[in-house]
């Protein structure tokens, strides 16, 4: 693409366009109002020490949770939809309110 | 060189788009562009046209599917008219945001309620404002020719373009035209080079959400916003005024045939009164002129071609000597008066022609427009601006209320 626009001399942003990045769209945790907090004493992987459960992993619309031994959520870009705390069969997350 | 062949503006339109090597077709039939794509379908079935035709349940498909078929590189080429038009509306908007070379033939046709299938241009007229190029033609030679020029001036700015001319009037009247040699063709539209390429290897988001500030991609590049975006559009659009004109008098030199750019002038140069209009109804009053001078009217007609871009400053040098200016046009914007007339009106403010002009709203639905009408019309405006009615509100026609 850069060579063709280079032979057209044209601007590369003709149309708009984006690679797919982590952060494309910004820094969508900044949207949270909400955050999801793991208790590792109630986590069903944690207490086991083996791949279970990791229902919050399967059901993140954004895929910011890490499945592991303890599960991490990647702040800068969870949106505090809740869904993982409204699914998590053990009750281990909770929503709470962000400081900020 | 050519010989000339008898034939309908819908036949000269698939033979244009044929000539031009579309590689991709995507039509949905309706009243009266359906021949258009149904020689072109023809074209492919019997090998003719090496292109994908692809069959499709709408209008607002049928534009989806050349949007996505530019989008990767293809030639593309469609037609409609009027409610297929404007079924098609939201993609309209999106082939131009895209920046994407189409060419589509709007066969002008009345839009309803009630229903018409009959000629008026309200239907391309209310699609001003979406970004497309949109050339009017007056005769069938000039749809040919005119589709050519428009995969050209297309793909230099990366803009869609929208040949319009009237239904019936020369979707469906046969008349000669002078096909022009394929090889020449070839020589004067060269392949299209697209802005964006599909690469899985690379893959981008095209077309993604814009924020309303300017913010930097994931690699720290800072990009446009959405405003930006549309600043970029609206220049391609001034770009396409010089295009346009520059790829008429490459096309006059190569073919022997000049259009007129944005404009075309008859019998101008020592007129006082100026006929301006769009379309057929401008070459109707080609007659209507020849029949005033006879009668020692120094009148000329000024043709409106490209509608947008709008030739501003094409259209104060052509009229910097009117006395006086009347307008015919097949459109009316409600509330208001003929688009052409407001549009015209609007170029001239700020300039030294302050002159009195009529405007006539003629030809809705199909009615018909001959040239004594249009003579009869311009004797009745020329009186009444000799008494001193200058600026009255748009006539209408023929209508008999």
């Amino acid at each position: 693409m850069e060579e063709t626009n280079k032979l057209l001399d044209r601007d590369e942003n003709i149309c708009a366009m984006s690679k797919p990045a982590p952060g494309e769209a910004g820094r969508t945790g900044d949207w949270r109002d909400l955050k999801p907090v793991i208790d590792d004493r109630k986590c069903v992987p944690v207490i086991r020490n083996k791949p279970s459960c990791f229902l919050c992993w399967l059901y993140c619309p954004e895929g910011v949770v890490s499945a592991g031994f303890p599960i991490k959520i990647d702040y800068d870009y969870c949106k505090g939809c809740g869904i993982c705390a409204e699914e998590c069969p053990a009750k281990a997350i909770s929503m709470v309110e962000e400081d900020k | 060189m050519s010989e000339a062949v008898i034939m309908t503006g819908n036949s000269a339109a698939a033979l244009a788009a044929k000539l031009c090597r579309v590689q991709v077709i995507a039509a949905y039939p309706i009243t009266p562009q359906t021949s258009v794509t149904e020689t072109l379908s023809n074209y492919v079935e019997s090998g003719e046209l090496k292109a994908e035709y692809v069959r499709v349940e709408s209008e607002h498909s049928a534009l989806t599917v050349c949007i996505s078929a530019a989008t990767v590189g293809a030639r593309v080429f469609t037609s409609t008219s009027s409610h297929g038009l404007l079924y098609m509306h939201e993609q309209v908007h999106w082939a131009a945001g895209a920046r994407l070379p189409i060419v589509m033939c709007c066969v002008n046709r009345g839009v309803g309620a009630p229903w018409t299938i009959f000629n008026d241009q309200q239907d391309s007229i209310s699609q001003r404002d979406t970004g497309w190029i949109q050339l009017y033609c007056r005769d069938n030679q000039e749809i040919i020719d005119t589709i050519i020029h428009a995969y050209k001036i297309a793909q230099q700015v990366y803009l869609p373009v929208m040949v319009c001319y009237d239904g019936f009037v020369l979707s469906h009247t046969m008349m000669p035209v002078v096909v022009p040699p394929a090889e020449l063709v070839d020589e004067f539209l060269p392949p299209y080079v697209p802005h964006t390429f599909l690469d899985s290897d690379n893959p981008y988001n095209i077309n993604p959400v814009l924020f309303p500030w300017r913010r930097p991609d994931a690699q720290g590049v800072l990009r446009d916003g959405y405003m930006e975006m549309r600043y970029k559009l609206n220049a391609a659009m001034d770009e396409a005024r010089g295009v346009i004109q520059v790829t008429n008098g490459e096309f006059a030199q190569r073919f022997g045939r000049d259009h007129g750019g944005l404009i075309w002038e008859y019998e101008s140069a020592a007129a006082e009164i100026f006929v301006v209009a769009i379309g057929s109804i401008a070459n109707e009053a080609t007659i209507a002129i020849d029949t005033l001078r006879r009668e020692g009217v120094k009148i000329g007609l000024v043709g409106v071609r490209s509608f947008r871009p709008f030739p501003k400053q094409e259209l104060r040098a052509a009229l910097a000597k009117a006395k006086s200016i009347v307008v015919f046009e097949k459109a009316i914007s409600y509330g208001h008066e003929g688009a052409l007339a407001c549009e015209l009106k609007a170029a001239l403010y700020g300039s030294n022609i302050r002159v009195p002009l009529h405007s006539y709203v003629a030809g809705l639905g199909g009615r018909d427009v001959n040239a004594s009408e249009l003579a009869a019309a311009l004797r009745d405006s020329l009186e009444q601006i000799a008494a001193g009615i200058c600026e009255p509100p748009s006539y209408w026609l023929n209508c008999r209320v």
